[in-house]
């Protein structure tokens, strides 16, 4: 016993929605009704409800945070919750939904292979609900599920379900979502989010719980692309690995396999894998997200920054480089200011040369005419950087698509930015 | 499982062997804080199998409160040993003496928020820039708000309203003279997680996690082990049980449970049931709500 967990997926997700649209209680929901809560945190969460005269657990305080967060009802940062159901563990990052905190939510969905979306079944499709969505979609999360919340105080009613359905997909049509589903629920009772709801027949679809536990996220990985940044060079200086280098780093795309051709970027020098090991097993083949360290037959310079992969397959090295950039910090962008660039494993300075426009994140119009760019604006830029970058475009590669601007006067991290 | 799909255990130990990489990679001098306790041993693992063949290229930071259990201590010194680690200890008691703290007085005084200046005393002597810990986001509120890369001002204060995003695997260790990092590679760990990790790699951990007999006594809803530092209170006795403990840290306010559990599956199918938080027996968490978060704010760990 306790073993045959094992063998479980993990699947990252992430939760917006406003104040009072549920979020926390459909948290507080999946943690209670997975088992994930213990004894003495129902004993606290039953003070609480005595303390403010309220007959029923109040699930959202499961996911209070800090003393200021609790002080002014809202969340101010990203926070992690995990739960676990024998199928799957669950990381969820859950993240405020207002406006000033899009630089959260962008936080969030960069890891997520999920975006749940909460929509108040009164209010339908709201500001929020697209900035969320096209948050989702320019971060380019595999899959989308809209939960349309409480369906209790719209009487349960499919016509009003089908509206929203309707009203999403007219709008979420100018974005790029592979995959969206709908699910009726009230976070409240419970309907539909652990177990079907005997509220409402006639939806056919699977429970939230349900679809977080069978969702297909095997393809979120690009396994066609072989690309490894080196992160560290082993050197035991041992005599019983005297000569020993290996190459350390994650798999970032793509299966590496012994005695597989590679090539050593910059440089350019090809060489065979000799092994590819961790710690003391060595591994037939390595792929995406694995951490582990190569060995090469050849002795060739290789440092930091470098990145092994197929010949007949490379990134394309660019010093002028097209991205979306979300800004992420209270100083706004100076023009044509240098900061640090942080790609892989390397580092780089970047020149911002030039602003193409700025996304309307509400009305996703473009906006060629504006004064500044500020905290969690999205814009679309030209760059130069100091040295050519490693890069893929950003839907092709996360890994090597994504990148980070740091402000070198304060070392803050300003800006995420995806290579178009 | 499907071929070329990671297990949860295979992907968290992928993910923090990638943090500490870029640890090593990053900062000139980390260390990580070693405790004796199993998250920390748990680190101390994936750092080995971070750098195999080559050594852990961090030195070893144990913040000693002076009240151990002999056992944690006893591990510490073998396991060093193994690695041909270097290891530092910072005294809470040097700080009580140089006067920078004063020993809590009255009938609940423990070394618990001592131990926070004699963390920060040690950074700066030894001018640690990264810090690595075992703290998880499941074990606390507060802790649910922390970052791979914590970064602390020159007080070594945590300032939760100004962390730096983190975005993709992309980690931001730049920092400016007097201030540090604190690294948390097992953030997305859950307790479960790091025992299903012990028990499947069959990584030795101290002998008080698993059941033995002990003297103890009842106090605060739990089971504190006797020792040389504690007073007994009126109406207080002491008892011999059969307990283990779930975290190890200062003897004085570490609680242990009755329990049958003494092989790791044993330990295992209790976590896998257990119906309280794990720092549910640790006194330093009780003292209020906030009592976790107002620590970090200081520097604690």
């Amino acid at each position: 016993m306790g073993l045959q967990h094992e063998e479980k997926e993990i699947l990252r997700f992430t939760t917006a929605g406003s104040v009072d649209d549920g979020k926390s209680t459909l948290i507080g929901r999946l943690l209670f009704d997975s088992k994930s809560i213990y004894e003495d945190q129902i004993d606290n969460l039953q003070k609480i409800s005595e303390k403010k005269g309220i007959s029923h657990l109040e699930l959202a305080h499961l996911t209070d945070g800090l003393k200021d967060e609790r002080e002014q009802g809202i969340t101010i940062d990203v926070a992690y919750r995990y739960f676990a159901t024998p199928k799957r563990k669950f990381i969820i990052a859950d993240t405020p939904g207002h406006v000033q905190y899009t630089r959260n939510m962008i936080t969030g969905a960069s890891t997520a292979n999920l975006a749940l979306i909460l929509v108040d079944a009164r209010k339908g499709v709201i500001e929020q609900t697209k900035r969320h969505s096209f948050i989702a979609s320019l971060l380019q999360i595999q899959h989308i599920v809209v939960c349309v919340n409480k369906m209790d105080l719209v009487d349960y009613g499919e016509e009003r379900f089908n509206e929203i359905i309707e009203e999403y997909k007219s709008f979420a049509s100018k974005l790029k979502i592979k995959d969206v589903r709908f699910i009726p629920i009230s976070a409240l009772n419970g309907d539909n989010v652990v177990d079907k709801s005997a509220h409402m027949p006639w939806f056919s679809g699977d429970s939230l719980l349900g679809t977080l536990e069978n969702i297909h996220i095997s393809s979120d990985h690009n396994m066609v692309d072989c690309r490894f940044p080196v992160q560290n060079v082993i050197r035991p200086f041992s005599d019983e690995f005297h000569d020993y280098r290996g190459y350390a780093g994650r798999i970032t795309s793509g299966i590496f396999k012994k005695g597989d051709e590679v090539m050593v970027l910059p440089s350019g020098f090809k060489s065979k894998i000799q092994s590819i090991v961790l710690g003391e097993e060595e591994l037939e083949e390595a792929f995406p997200p694995q951490s582990v360290t190569i060995n090469l037959e050849d002795d060739i310079d290789i440092s930091r920054g470098d990145m092994i992969v197929r010949e007949h397959n490379q990134p394309e090295p660019q010093q002028d480089i097209e991205a979306m950039l979300c800004w992420m910090n209270n100083d706004a962008m100076s023009p044509r200011a240098k900061y640090a660039i942080k790609h892989t494993s390397v580092e780089a300075r970047a020149m911002i040369k030039q602003v193409l426009y700025k996304v309307d994140i509400n009305t996703l119009h473009r906006q060629e005419e504006y004064d500044t760019v500020g905290m969690n604006d999205i814009i679309r830029v030209k760059m130069r950087t100091t040295k050519p970058l490693l890069v893929d475009e950003y839907n092709q590669n996360k890994g090597t698509g994504s990148f980070i601007l740091i402000d070198e006067s304060t070392n803050e991290t300003v800006a995420a930015g995806m290579v178009i | 499982m499907r071929k070329y799909a990671l297990s949860h255990l295979q992907e968290l130990e992928a993910e923090a062997i990638y943090i500490l990489r870029e640890t090593a990679a990053q900062f000139e001098n980390p260390a990580i804080l070693f405790s004796g306790g199993k998250d920390s041993i748990l680190v101390t693992e994936l750092a080995r199998k971070a750098f195999y063949p080559a050594k852990i290229p961090f030195t070893f930071l144990h913040v000693d409160t002076g009240h151990n259990f002999p056992e944690t201590i006893a591990f510490r010194d073998e396991l060093m040993q193994k690695l041909g680690a270097n290891l530092v200890v910072g005294l809470v008691e040097d700080s009580i003496k140089s006067g920078s703290v004063k020993e809590e007085t009255g009938i609940d005084a423990n070394r618990n928020k001592l131990q926070t200046t004699t963390l920060l005393e040690a950074i700066e002597e030894h001018q640690f820039d990264a810090c690595i810990g075992g703290g998880r986001r499941d074990e606390e509120k507060a802790r649910a708000k922390e970052r791979f890369f914590s970064h602390r001002d020159d007080f070594g204060q945590w300032n939760p309203k100004n962390q730096r995003p983190e975005l993709w695997n992309l980690l931001n260790g730049k920092l400016n003279m007097g201030e540090n990092f604190r690294v948390f590679p097992i953030s997305n760990w859950t307790e479960l997680d790091v025992w299903q990790y012990l028990t499947l790699n069959n990584i030795a951990i101290p002998s008080l996690y698993f059941a033995h007999e002990r003297q103890v006594i009842r106090r605060q809803d739990t089971w504190i082990p006797n020792s040389e530092f504690i007073s007994l209170r009126p109406k207080e006795e002491v008892v011999t049980k059969k307990i283990r403990f779930r975290t190890l840290g200062d003897i004085t306010i570490t609680g242990g449970s009755e329990s049958e559990a003494d092989t790791l599956e044993l330990i295992l199918e209790e976590v896998a049931i257990a119906r309280q938080t794990e720092r549910g027996n640790r006194s330093d968490d009780k003292r209020s709500e906030t009592a976790m978060e107002d620590r970090k704010k200081e520097g604690y760990f």
